[in-house]
């Protein structure tokens, strides 16, 4: 009935491979669970899952595979059948088969029965012969205070609930990579943003081993020191970020990460402007968008060269006149020659590499308000949402070379 | 296997570990794998392996990764200029290179006459390559020195625990051939038996507050260096030192600086006090 976990697992996006199956199997093998959920959970996690941003994924996959799954006989018959045939799911060839077993080696299955037979009878008595030995739902005399969410032994009944209850919790929702996003794995995403060269302006400065030896040889053994320039960042970016309305909540954070990086990875340049919904004849140099922080688009190209990288933040959700319309600028008082589209078009043909940061989720690009002008907004320019996994793409979209 | 699943891991007296994390060990003592643990700063990786080896009675080594350390350094430097110079001045019988090879932390662990545990911090320090140049070597457990033509195996393979600030991502074949743990923040449950353990006789309205405070300024938006658990048992200490009211802990914050090491954040979490304090809170 579960003898699925494995392709489960990776259904779920948990990149597991053969050689962890493997891996568990030996820990199977070794008697490290014995005929508990809790044992199965916590040491399926610890060999098949490499990364805490998979934990959530873990979880899912564990209660589907073990949904309804109580008693230790359950268990221990799932876990007896895996080792019966260890690698009987993964489509392998007759070959690596046998390879793989033979690293396995020889597995001692009476004395591993021995040891599962004991442990089912120490249960089966401690428990006062109850229907379930893993509670839920409170019909063990043991479930509550057992399987502390925390994952912290409290007395002696740390393994009386339900593994698969614990995996229902989802608490490590938090970590998984494609939906939140934080400061720290922000930064990380962003480092790759990096084009060390030497080719810069600055002087000189490190010690050349290499060829102060040769030199220094040339030079019939007298000391000649060489110097070479050291490597820095030489990635300029332009961030554009869309404000007010729905952007609102987004445009400190995405500001403050932006600089944090900046300090940290050192961009050879960090230019940051604002606008509202699109782009026009004006950016803004503050957040209110305030006249007196206006410069014309049209200077700020001539300014930055196409080397930049363009990041453009925003929802791209707004009405499609705001897009499309001469005009079509939504605020009193100014007015448009050309629609906002033309002028994206614009940035997209003036710098090399650009991309669109959208702080809706990728799933509801087709369904949310402003679908219109999402969709419009992609055909010109390469759109990921603002989650790691999306700055990591649109990442290595701006670090092609072409 | 077998001489591998009579050790068992069950914490220290000064380290507590959750149930998770003793099973985490034992897998990778039991499999004979590296383990390899992440978690916020503060949450105890190194000490957990410190822990290890004294619970299972075993002798600690530790290498210590810096951004400019090679994989080599941890197997054998070969010292060519102390050879260079010995011949020059012939001190030493310089035919034997054998004389000159220096094992690193990884040498000394395999060639050490009973089994030892290998602390391997903060891997995620060195060049991105790092890892991947290990692998042969954490494997097999042996590596070869072409220099005196010699094979140096593990006696015992060692218990190895690879810690992690996640600052650089691990290569997938590195990631496949070790277990992996996790270490949460510690809940408050948790930290009070934490603290305890390194303070004994705090006053309990003291530690009570103490934590109170704690988990509150954690949460506190716009905090950017969150105080961790090193950094409660240096306040704790403090405050107890400093004979502090526990009633004022939470308006007062006494001895700030010790838990946020930040000009900014000190400014904000009391900025949000003083708000507290005007809005009429206790």
């Amino acid at each position: 009935m579960f003898t699925e976990f494995f392709y489960l697992l990776r259904a779920y996006g948990v990149p597991v491979t053969v050689t962890e199956w493997l891996t568990f199997m030996h820990a199977l093998a070794a008697g490290l669970v014995e005929a508990s959920l809790s044992d199965l959970y916590a040491v399926g996690r610890t060999v098949l899952v490499k990364s805490e941003t998979f934990f959530d994924q873990y979880d899912q996959a564990f209660q589907h595979a073990f949904e309804g799954i109580e008693t230790p006989q359950e268990i221990a018959d799932q876990v007896w059948e895996w080792l019966q045939d260890p690698l009987a799911l993964v489509g392998l060839s007759e070959e690596e088969r046998r390879a793989l077993l033979n690293e396995l080696g020889e597995i001692d299955l009476d004395e591993l029965r021995r040891r599962f037979t004991e442990r089912l009878n120490e249960q089966t008595e401690a428990h006062h012969g109850g229907n379930y030995w893993v509670g839920t739902g409170g019909t063990s005399a043991f479930g509550h205070s057992g399987w502390h969410p925390g994952g912290i032994r409290v007395g002696g009944e740390s393994r009386h609930r339900s593994a698969v209850k614990v995996a229902g919790e989802r608490r490590y929702r938090g970590y998984r990579t494609d939906i939140e996003i934080g400061v720290r794995q922000f930064e990380l995403a962003l480092r790759r943003l990096r084009q060390l060269s030497t080719r810069n302006e600055s002087r000189p400065d490190e010690l050349d081993l290499d060829e102060t030896i040769k030199s220094t040889a040339d030079n019939g053994g007298v000391l000649s020191l060489e110097y070479r320039k050291s490597r820095r960042n030489n990635v300029r970016v332009a961030l554009l970020m869309d404000v007010g309305g729905s952007m609102h909540p987004y445009v400190r954070l995405c500001s403050q990460l932006f600089t944090a990086v900046n300090r940290q990875s050192h961009f050879k340049d960090l230019r940051t402007f604002y606008f509202h919904n699109c782009v026009y004849d004006h950016l803004y140099l503050d957040t209110r968008l305030s006249l007196n922080s206006a410069v014309r688009t049209h200077r700020v190209l001539q300014e930055l060269s196409s080397e930049y990288k363009l990041i453009l933040v925003g929802d791209a959700a707004m009405a499609p006149s705001e897009l499309t319309a001469r005009y079509g600028i939504i605020w009193w008082g100014q007015e448009n020659e050309e629609p906002g589209i033309e002028w994206l078009r614009r940035l997209r043909r003036h710098f090399d590499h650009a991309v669109w940061l959208n702080t809706i989720p990728a799933a509801e690009w087709d369904f949310t308000y402003g679908r219109h002008t999402i969709a419009k907004v992609r055909t010109v320019f390469p759109m990921y949402e603002l989650t790691v996994d999306g700055l990591t793409q649109a990442v290595r979209t701006l670090m092609v070379r072409r | 296997m077998n001489d591998a699943r009579t050790l068992s891991y069950a914490g220290t007296a000064d380290y507590i570990a959750s149930t998770d994390l003793m099973q985490a060990v034992n897998v990778a003592v039991a499999l004979t794998r590296p383990l390899l643990i992440k978690g916020e700063p503060g949450t105890g990786k190194t000490m957990l392996a410190q822990s290890t080896a004294r619970g299972l009675d075993l002798p600690f080594i530790t290498w210590n990764i810096k951004s400019t350390t090679k994989a080599q350094d941890g197997l054998y430097v070969y010292d060519t200029v102390q050879r260079l110079y010995d011949g020059q001045f012939g001190d030493h019988d310089v035919a034997d290179i054998g004389h000159y090879i220096k094992l690193g932390k990884l040498g000394e662990a395999f060639c050490s006459e009973c089994r030892v545990v290998l602390l391997i911090d903060e891997i995620d320090k060195a060049d991105l390559e790092f890892p991947n140049d290990l692998l042969w070597e954490l494997d097999q457990m042996e590596f070869y020195i072409p220099e005196t033509k010699q094979t140096i195996k593990a006696v015992h393979r060692p218990i190895v625990i690879i810690t992690s600030n996640a600052e650089k991502e691990l290569p997938d074949a590195f990631l496949r051939r070790c277990v992996f743990h996790f270490i949460e923040f510690p809940d408050p449950d948790m930290m009070r038996r934490i603290v305890k353990v390194h303070q004994p006789h705090l006053a309990e309205k003291l530690l009570e507050q103490a934590l109170d405070a704690f988990y509150w300024l954690r949460e506190v938006p716009g905090i950017q260096k969150k105080p961790s658990t090193s950094e409660l048992i240096d306040w704790v200490q403090a405050l107890a030192m400093g004979g502090v009211d526990p009633r004022q802990l939470r308006d007062r914050l006494p001895f700030l600086g010790v838990l946020l090491k930040k000009d900014k954040d000190v400014e904000r979490a009391l900025q949000v006090v003083g708000d507290g304090r005007r809005h009429g809170r206790h």
